[in-house]
């Protein structure tokens, strides 16, 4: 007689301490294989395209702050950058900089909360806690600047709302020198520990043709082998005017596109965005901030798609003006939603364990994802 | 013992109200059960870790609800997850508190006009003790909350007390 | 590396009637129209022709055009009949590094697109989302069910300019 089998169908999340917020899979297992994994996401949709709609073009800006809230400095960059594009604002040099500072600043607050909660999922919690603390000196110099912790409403379309702290160069580079060593600190704990890398290495691998067709983005598609940063390949800012490399997953510790490579990329941008913070304190201008604050905003019609390179990935906004005071139509590709999508097919034929692995090594954030 | 330690000289007996002892039991190991939303959540991890050292007031995150005793609603309630958690919040074992966090779960926040998919305040799904406001709090503000909590707990009675 | 022009010129050739103008106006980027139904096979073109090479579909967004007739239901809301509804879709060359706009326009009453969820698989859950907020129907998706709202909604499509909120959903008060 033959044995009948099967399929199981496991529930995971929405509450789940490893989903990274309000997420819902549901495992196809055969036994302890994974089959298929299905994300049932919008657990955390709160309407952010409906509000923009109500809202005027300044007031949209706190609610961009809200989706990635990892990123919030990274969101309104984009957002901004789209507004001064369709309205053909020129901003001045010291704006630039201080939002490449703050940017890149935030690039590193949110690759700290990535890793630390990597870890943690996978069963290392030291980690977290160091993750933490380096992050909590990154919020000390935002608070400084704009009064806020974690959602700042900071850039302005034309300018950002504060000037720098008179001691914040100061502090900003006792806090790259501080950094450094604690991140050598961290690969030490973590990133080279063998435990880790046998957790990670080989698993969830991503070739480079199937992250391309998905629309993968950011660091996943970089830790795939393909060189692609929207920085570099698609210059917005004044990126163009700094050194710093593009680090690209080579398989070190298993295959290319495997959740190490993904980690690894993370921790390898950290440092380039230390490289470029260092540079832009250096060269920094003096001038105004908020000479080129337009007294009203009121775009010609018209519809624009402009993207920055979020922590995450490809951040785009695309925003449809009928030359009216709110918004017509604003559309966000957010890369966590674009980069969940292939979670079911990395995890086809691996262990249930490894799901969160996976999962948390395309570090997702659900505000972005139901927005 | 905390505050009793090294205060005797020989063995001795402690006199209390079994209430004061209870609550004080209750009061001092608040589990918490490890559960974000949104955007507070995030800061209610930077209140756990090391920085602000949640775990001083005994609070712990367990995974849980079925062994916790305070669920922390940190971030804006969906209707979609609305229902979740109430089964949630009714899966946890008496006693149980609810500390709401952050305007979305007080009353809707930012997404309280036109919000078609966000349910304006968490009150309307399950009771709530302690309402700590801001977008987002800062974390001092959410031990402040607990400090609230640990009041109230403390100033509960095992009598029924009618009208 | 090709223009907008460049490209609608070739599309205009392979193609023929289902291209529909170029609408280019400052500031705003290029716009190729097409027609709903040819999407698919157009934009299978444009992935697989050698020096075109659109490897990559940045974004995918429904629009309202609310260009309908305003009139009253029975309710006494203002509600909109007849007009479009159009999808956006910004192709992007990873390899060749060009970008284009692609729009097409559907009926308001019943809206209908081709999918274009088999040549970038990212299409799946953006048209989902289009489906979920506006109601657009794309044809030969293989799983065209809501994305974000709760699968049991019911009360329409939210993103559309005439949509009415509920009351309740499932016991609990929807407005403030």
């Amino acid at each position: 007689m033959a044995l009948k089998t099967e399929e199981m169908v496991l529930n995971m999340g929405p509450q789940h301490p490893s989903t990274h917020g309000v997420l819902r899979l549901e495992l196809v297992l055969d036994g302890e294989l994974i089959e298929n994994v299905i994300p049932h996401i919008g657990y955390l949709h709160r309407c952010f395209e409906k509000h923009c709609e109500a809202m005027t073009y300044p007031q949209v800006i706190p609610y961009t702050d809200r989706m990635d809230y990892l990123a919030s400095m990274y969101n309104e960059f984009g957002y901004v950058v789209a507004m001064e594009r369709l309205m053909n604002i020129e901003v001045p040099e010291r704006v630039q900089y201080i939002r490449v500072i703050m940017g890149e600043f935030q690039r590193i607050a949110s690759h700290l909360v990535a890793l630390g909660t990597y870890g943690a999922d996978i069963g290392a919690f030291t980690p977290f806690l160091f993750c933490f603390r380096d992050r909590e000196k990154i919020l000390n110099l935002f608070e400084i600047t704009c009064g806020a912790r974690l959602l700042y409403n900071y850039m302005w379309i034309g300018g950002v709302s504060h000037d720098l702290h008179a001691d914040f160069i100061r502090l900003a580079n006792e806090f790259i020198k501080e950094f450094r060593p604690n991140l050598k600190e961290l690969n030490d704990l973590l990133t080279f520990n063998q435990i880790f890398i046998d957790r990670t290495a080989n698993v969830g691998i991503l070739p480079a043709e199937t992250a391309i067709n998905y629309g993968i983005t950011g660091p996943n598609l970089r830790a795939s082998g393909v060189k692609w940063d929207l920085r570099r390949d698609d210059p917005y800012s004044i990126y163009d005017k700094f050194d710093f490399e593009i680090p690209i997953g080579k398989g070190e510790k298993g295959t290319t596109g495997d959740c190490w490579d993904r980690y690894y990329m993370r921790v390898r941008e950290m440092e380039e965005s230390l490289k470029i913070i260092e540079q832009a304190l250096d060269q920094i201008p003096e001038g105004d901030v908020s000479s080129a604050i337009p007294k009203r905003v009121k775009p010609p019609v018209g519809q624009i798609y402009a993207r920055v390179e979020n922590p995450r990935g490809e951040l785009g906004y695309f925003i449809i003006s009928d030359g009216s005071l709110n918004p017509y139509r604003i559309k966000v590709r957010a890369p966590s939603f674009v980069n969940l999508e292939v979670l079911g097919e990395l995890c086809k034929g691996h262990l249930v364990a490894d799901v969160v692995a996976i999962l948390g090594s395309i570090d997702i954030v659900l505000g972005e994802i139901d927005r | 013992m905390g505050l009793l330690d090294k205060q005797f000289t020989d063995d001795n007996i402690v006199i209390t109200k079994v209430e004061d002892l209870l609550n004080w039991a209750r009061l001092s190991s608040l589990w918490q059960m490890g559960f974000g939303l949104a955007c507070c959540a995030i800061e209610m991890m930077a209140t756990s870790a090391s920085h602000y050292d949640f775990d001083r007031f005994g609070v712990i995150p367990r995974p849980s609800p079925r062994q916790s005793d305070v669920i922390i609603i940190s971030g804006t309630v969906t209707l979609k997850m609305a229902l979740r958690i109430k089964r949630l919040y009714e899966q946890m074992p008496d006693p149980k508190y609810v500390i709401s966090m952050g305007s979305c779960s007080n009353c809707g926040g930012p997404y309280w006009e036109h919000g078609y998919h966000v349910l304006k305040g968490v009150d309307r799904v399950i009771p709530v003790d302690v309402y700590v406001p801001g977008c987002p709090p800062r974390p001092e503000a959410l031990l402040e909350g607990l400090l609230k909590l640990q009041e109230k707990i403390r100033s509960e009675s095992l009598v029924n007390k009618s009208a | 590396m090709k223009t907008s022009e460049e490209i609608f010129n070739i599309l205009k050739e392979k193609f023929g009637e289902a291209i529909g103008e170029l609408v280019s106006d400052k500031p705003a980027e290029s716009v190729i129209v097409v027609s709903p139904m040819e999407i698919d096979k157009i934009c299978l073109f444009l992935r697989d022709e050698k020096d075109l090479e659109f490897n990559s579909l940045m974004n995918l967004s429904g629009v309202d055009d609310a260009n309908g007739e305003k009139v009253k239901d029975e309710n006494g809301n203002e509600i909109l009949k007849g007009g479009t509804l159009s999808v956006y879709y910004h192709l992007e060359s990873i390899s060749l590094k060009h970008k284009v706009t692609l729009k097409v326009s559907t009926d308001r009453e019943n809206p209908e697109v081709a999918s274009v969820e088999e040549i970038w698989r990212t299409a799946d859950w953006h048209e989902r989302e289009a489906f979920d907020m506006y109601g657009i129907k794309f044809l030969n998706h293989h799983n065209l069910i809501r994305i974000l709202m709760p699968y049991d909604w019911e009360a329409g499509y939210p993103l559309r300019k005439d949509y009415q909120n509920p009351e309740f959903y499932k016991g609990m008060k929807v407005p403030y």
